[in-house]
């Protein structure tokens, strides 16, 4: 295992890092939507995976469209391919919240068994339309290749876009929830529903959308991630385990932890990566997880939450 | 028994479904007497003859194992169509096995016990034939196997019909360890049996045959999709070859992480034996071009029973289907079966069996192959492919015929000396 | 019919059905199924372990676990170990290069069995293990859980991360636990050929005794005062501590119960499928059993135990026939439940017999069903037909 000198090592750090750096990137895309509708409402999406996968698809087909009827514009097609994204994650959520996740708020650990059927029929109509098969849109040129940082360091172009869509999204909803009008009436909803009502809030419209708001990030992730994996029918529930640990460990409703944390495990993994086999890695920053969230369950940051 | 009536009515779905046109011979089999050709119980009739399809049509296994399906399927029409097994239509009784390796014992206890299937053709991941294995051998049932695998195995109930370890790893290796010099090698594979067998026979051949190093070894999750600290190690352990063998999805996270780090074809090495048509259609053949993949089989091989093979696949199954080498191994399984019977004139398990062994075939799409006299694996040549623009493979060489060897004797390495 | 009514009307109910769910599982499977049919029954009666325990941790405690496939595992790991070691003589392994290990251990280039399986080669101490092992783990994780007051989804997500971590390590470290492909391929328990289609029907109602034992258990604890303080536990936790009761030891007491329940559903599951890996140890099984339990009823230990059963069964005939329709249908069935029939099939079970007590019962029945109905109601409340109909299709609203 060891053997390296001390200037490799240094140099492993620093490749290590950067490489943690797009793992960072994906987590805190991945656990935005649900941090913002586990850490604002409480409820737990199962189906968050679904959404991205969904995504991932709309992206696919934005691609395969692109390709067949405007291949001059193929390499612009991915802010189309966003932007469909989110709509139709966005869509969906709504409906969903409407007809199915409204009726449990005050039965959490239903919304859990409701939403995971809900993965499940998803995956199943993803299987039947697209296939079991893996698909990926080939990527435009301005996504290909890296960044030679220094001789040993780079960043790949698709790695540093899933960072800069990150971090935008994590700017817009910060802006969204803490400067804007609809922030403070999702906060004051989250804090105290009762009140929230009285002032003349409308909570059930509030709850709508930002679950709705939270699908559609989820959506914008699915898109990113199709410069960097497969998309499968399965592909975003992988990421669930991942995404609901981040947002527990950040701490629910605060974005500021979910950030956090969302870099510290990210940077974690990656490091131990690089010395143990990434199966072994994975465990024991899983294992790390679950033993911070026991000797700290309320996460590194915290705020009161709706019960 | 009902319920086995119910299942009866399902396979005769399941076999007009099929399209089993090839009408049936009429009357009484008289050159082979049902009694004699079947002394054991099995479902055969004056006419027909029942086998089994043992795949996962569903969950995550499915997107690898359609291809087998339908490649077992072609054949099995085929046979039917030139007059079936000694004078019997093939019914077919197909069966899920979900991605699930208790379900698929399952299903094989099913096919054994209720409907007394002659042979089964099916499985794909060694997880599922190692959970039906002992079904089949205590039923002493037939399983035709199609996938390469790791070896380590020769139960006198399973044809082998992919390559174990040795075969598509040795050869590999020589050659590219002649062509490129290569003294370092870099071995990154999924975390389960195959990849890890396979990479314990890889450095035991190149420490000790080639006397090069094995500057590293990472394993990772199936369907992991961050390959980031990989490609770091990569750039630092700067190695003449990377030796991939990581299955599944997670190939397309590492070959276009790869491609988008700048390590192409143009200044690294990558020999795979994970990596078929059908992974690089998934792929994208941008990011495995001029990168090479150790098989037996390649679609675009030149030679009239493979481009028979491949026109009458794609009449079936569509124009866009691709074969990669587990298809056109599950190919293999019923003609293999078929010949072993008629040497026989028994569809007795045993008889098929000791029919089989020595067994040789000159018209298969990959050109010849001979059923191995004890482990019942297949002698095959070795071919190295490199990935072209357009998602073919052009060979750029190919081996002697290789004996299987699924027990390679030198291969116990201490396990302190790995890592 | 009267007298049937009034008896289920009755503080005996309880009983008829625990009768008539036996009488199922004894008399009327094994006659109807042949030994291959009534082995895969058996199976799913394994999983129906599960169910029992997740009713008392979550129907009656409020305790979500997506975890418990681990403590399946590892009651099914253990019970793999000592088949497998029983089946890994020298004589049946010459062939390895080193004999007398189990086989996977030996294509991993494993030279000698590793000292923590040593012990699994007697058969008590894996009888100790598998129980003891999923009772400790049980009490370690329930004691920094609930101690640190986790609760509803936080423990959710804990334990399905638990699940998840488990799985990795299970299949990331193959030369001791047989990785993706698991433990497979043993004939024998105690020298005894366990693939007879005899040994088959004497498995299936060992599995069957023990599943009513645990059901007998599991009611005995939940009409105990123990049972008492865990629903107000479930319903209102802050008042039970303020009435000086240590609510996280009940809650940690049911969470190894459930625990150790299904330890020995995995144990019976190793022994029936002759097999365990990692799938059943992971997130999809873990999930899948709290679903088996929502459908049959999370409030009922018959209703969850018939519940698995019943769906597995659906599943085996239907997935066959409609590979693609099964996971949708599936889905909407867990959905259907969730929002109209939060009790499951035993909620169906109550409405169906108020229903007939209200219409066909005579009036020593009725007197019978106000006498008792707070026995049966959950919640101790007394109800019309009309009220508790309405209360269970609330749901919907």
């Amino acid at each position: 295992m060891g053997g390296y000198t001390t200037s490799e090592i240094a140099t492993i750090m620093a490749m290590q890092g950067i490489a943690g750096l797009s793992l960072f990137g994906v987590f805190l895309l991945m656990a935005l939507g649900l941090a913002i509708i586990f850490g604002q409402m409480g409820v737990i999406n199962m189906a968050h995976g679904e959404f991205l996968t969904l995504g991932s698809y709309a992206t696919y087909v934005v691609a395969t469209m692109f390709e067949s009827y405007a291949p001059g514009l193929f390499s612009y097609y991915f802010p189309v391919a966003i932007v469909l994204s989110f709509l139709v994650a966005f869509g969906v959520g709504y409906l969903l919240e409407y007809g199915l996740v409204r009726h449990l708020y005050k039965r959490p650990l239903d919304t859990l068994l409701a939403t995971w059927a809900v993965g499940l029929i998803m995956q199943q109509i993803f299987r039947s339309i697209f296939g079991g098969r893996g698909v990926s849109a080939d990527a435009p040129d301005w996504l290909q290749g890296s960044i030679q940082l220094s001789q040993m360091l780079f960043l790949s172009r698709s790695d540093l876009f899933v960072m800069c869509i990150a971090i935008a999204m994590t700017v817009i909803v910060a802006i969204l929830l803490y400067r804007a009008r609809w922030g403070m009436r999702v906060r004051s909803t989250t804090q105290n529903r009762a009140m929230a009502n009285a002032v003349g809030i409308n909570t059930a419209k509030v709850d709508r959308n930002t679950f709705a708001l939270g699908c559609g990030l989820a959506g914008i992730a699915g898109s990113a991630f199709t410069t960097i994996s497969a998309t499968t029918p399965t592909a975003g529930a992988q990421y669930l385990v991942d995404t609901f640990l981040v947002v527990v460990l950040g701490g629910a409703a605060s974005l500021l932890g979910t950030v956090a944390s969302a870099f510290s495990i990210a940077q974690a993994q990656s490091i131990l990566e690089f010395f143990i086999t990434g199966s072994m890695a994975k465990v024991l920053t899983l294992m790390v997880v679950i033993g911070i969230i026991m000797l700290r369950p309320q996460g590194l940051f915290t705020l009161k939450v709706r019960q | 028994m009902q319920h086995s009536n119910w299942r009866k009515s399902i396979a005769a779905l399941t076999i007009a479904a099929l399209g089993g046109a090839g009408a049936s011979a009429a009357g009484a089999n008289e050159e082979y007497p049902t009694d004699e050709v079947n002394t054991t119980g099995l479902a055969v009739t004056d006419d027909t003859v029942e086998v089994g399809i043992l795949h996962s049509l569903t969950g995550t296994m499915a997107i690898s194992e359609t291809g087998s399906v339908e490649a077992e399927q072609l054949a099995i029409r085929q046979i039917n169509e030139s007059g079936g097994v000694l004078g019997r239509q093939i019914e077919t009784e197909v069966e899920d096995g979900a991605s699930d390796w208790p379900t698929f014992a399952e299903r094989a206890s099913s096919l054994l016990e209720s409907d007394d299937v002659a042979a089964v053709f099916g499985c794909w991941t060694s997880a599922s034939r190692k959970a039906v294995l002992p079904v089949f051998e205590e039923n002493n049932g037939l399983l035709y196997y199609p996938t390469f695998y790791e070896g380590l195995e020769a139960s006198p109930n399973v044809f082998y019909q992919g390559q174990e370890a040795t075969q598509q790893i040795i050869a590999g290796l020589n050659w590219v360890h002649e062509k490129e010099n290569a003294e370092t090698y870099y071995l990154i594979g999924s975390d389960y049996i195959w990849p890890r067998t396979s990479h314990a026979i890889a450095r035991h051949h190149i420490e000790n045959e080639l006397g090069a190093e094995v500057v590293a070894e990472q394993y990772f999750p199936l369907g992991h999709t961050n390959f980031r600290s990989a490609i770091n190690q990569i750039r630092l352990k700067n190695p003449d070859v990377v030796y991939s063998i990581i299955a599944g999805d997670s190939n397309v996270s590492f070959w276009s992480q790869l491609n988008s780090a700048g390590i192409n074809a143009d200044n690294q090495t990558v020999l795979t034996n994970s990596v078929t048509e059908d992974e690089v259609k998934a792929i994208g053949a941008e990011n495995v071009e001029g990168h090479y993949s150790a098989m037996k089989y390649f679609q675009s091989l030149d030679n009239p029973h493979n481009k028979e093979f491949v026109e009458e696949f794609k009449e079936m199954h569509g124009e866009d289907s691709v074969i990669g080498d587990v298809t056109q191994a599950a190919y293999l399984g019923p003609w293999i079966w078929k010949r072993a019977v008629e040497k026989a004139e028994s569809f007795d398990v045993d008889k098929v069996r000791e029919a089989a062994r020595g067994m040789e075939f000159d018209d298969v799409p990959e050109g010849y192959v001979r059923v191995h006299e004890e482990n019942q694996h297949l002698w095959s040549k070795l071919r190295i492919g490199q990935w072209q623009s357009d998602g073919t493979a052009e060979v750029v060489y190919e081996s002697d015929l290789i004996e299987p060897d699924p027990f390679p004797e030198d291969v116990d390495i201490d396990p302190d000396e790995m890592e | 019919m009267t007298t049937i009514l009034r008896l289920l009307g009755g503080r005996s109910e309880w009983l008829i059905c625990l009768g008539v769910f036996a009488a199922l599982l004894l008399v009327v499977l094994p006659l109807a199924f042949n030994g291959y049919f009534l082995n895969l029954l058996g199976r799913y009666l394994a999983l129906a372990f599960v169910a029992i325990g997740l009713v008392m941790c979550w129907g009656y405690g409020g305790m979500l676990s997506l975890g418990q496939g681990v403590f399946f595992g590892l009651g099914g790991y253990a019970m793999a170990m000592f088949l497998k070691l029983e089946a890994s003589t020298p004589e049946a392994t010459a062939k390895q290069s080193t004999p007398g290990i189990p086989d996977f251990m030996d294509w991993n280039q494993l030279t000698a069995l590793p000292w923590w399986w040593e012990p699994f080669n007697s058969f008590s101490f894996t009888l100790a293990a598998l129980l003891l092992i999923p009772a400790a783990v049980a009490y370690v994780f329930g004691y920094a859980l609930f101690k640190r007051r986790v609760s509803g989804v936080y423990f959710a997500i804990v334990t399905l991360s638990l699940a998840a971590a488990m799985s990795i390590l299970i299949v990331g470290q193959q030369g001791y636990t047989g990785g993706a492909n698991g433990i497979t391929d043993f004939q024998t328990l105690l020298g005894w050929d366990i693939t007879t289609d005899s040994a088959r029907y004497v498995i299936y109602y060992i599995c069957v005794f023990l599943l009513l034992v645990c059901i007998v258990l599991g009611q005995w604890i939940l009409s105990s005062r123990a049972g008492r303080v865990l629903i107000a536990v479930r319903d209102e936790e802050n008042r039970v501590r303020f009435s000086g009761y240590s609510v996280e030891d009940f809650k940690i007491f049911v969470f190894m119960v459930a625990a150790v329940f299904s330890a020995i559903g995995g144990a019976m599951f190793a022994l029936q499928a002759r097999f365990i890996s990692p799938s059943q140890v992971g997130i999809g099984l873990s999930v899948e059993l709290v679903v088996l339990c929502a459908v049959g009823g999370r409030f009922s230990l018959l209703g969850a135990a018939f519940g698995a059963l019943l769906i597995k069964t659906a599943e085996m005939y239907l997935s066959d026939l409609f590979p693609q329709l099964w996971t949708i249908l599936f889905g909407l069935i867990l959905l259907v439940v969730v929002l109209a029939f939060p009790k499951g099939l035993a909620g169906l079970y109550e409405l169906a017999r108020d229903y007939a007590l209200d219409h066909f019962g005579s009036n020593q029945s009725h007197a019978a069903l106000e006498e008792h109905a707070d026995k049966r109601s959950l919640h101790g409340r007394e109800e019309g037909f009309l009220v508790r109909a309405k209360r269970i299709l609330g749901g919907i609203r």
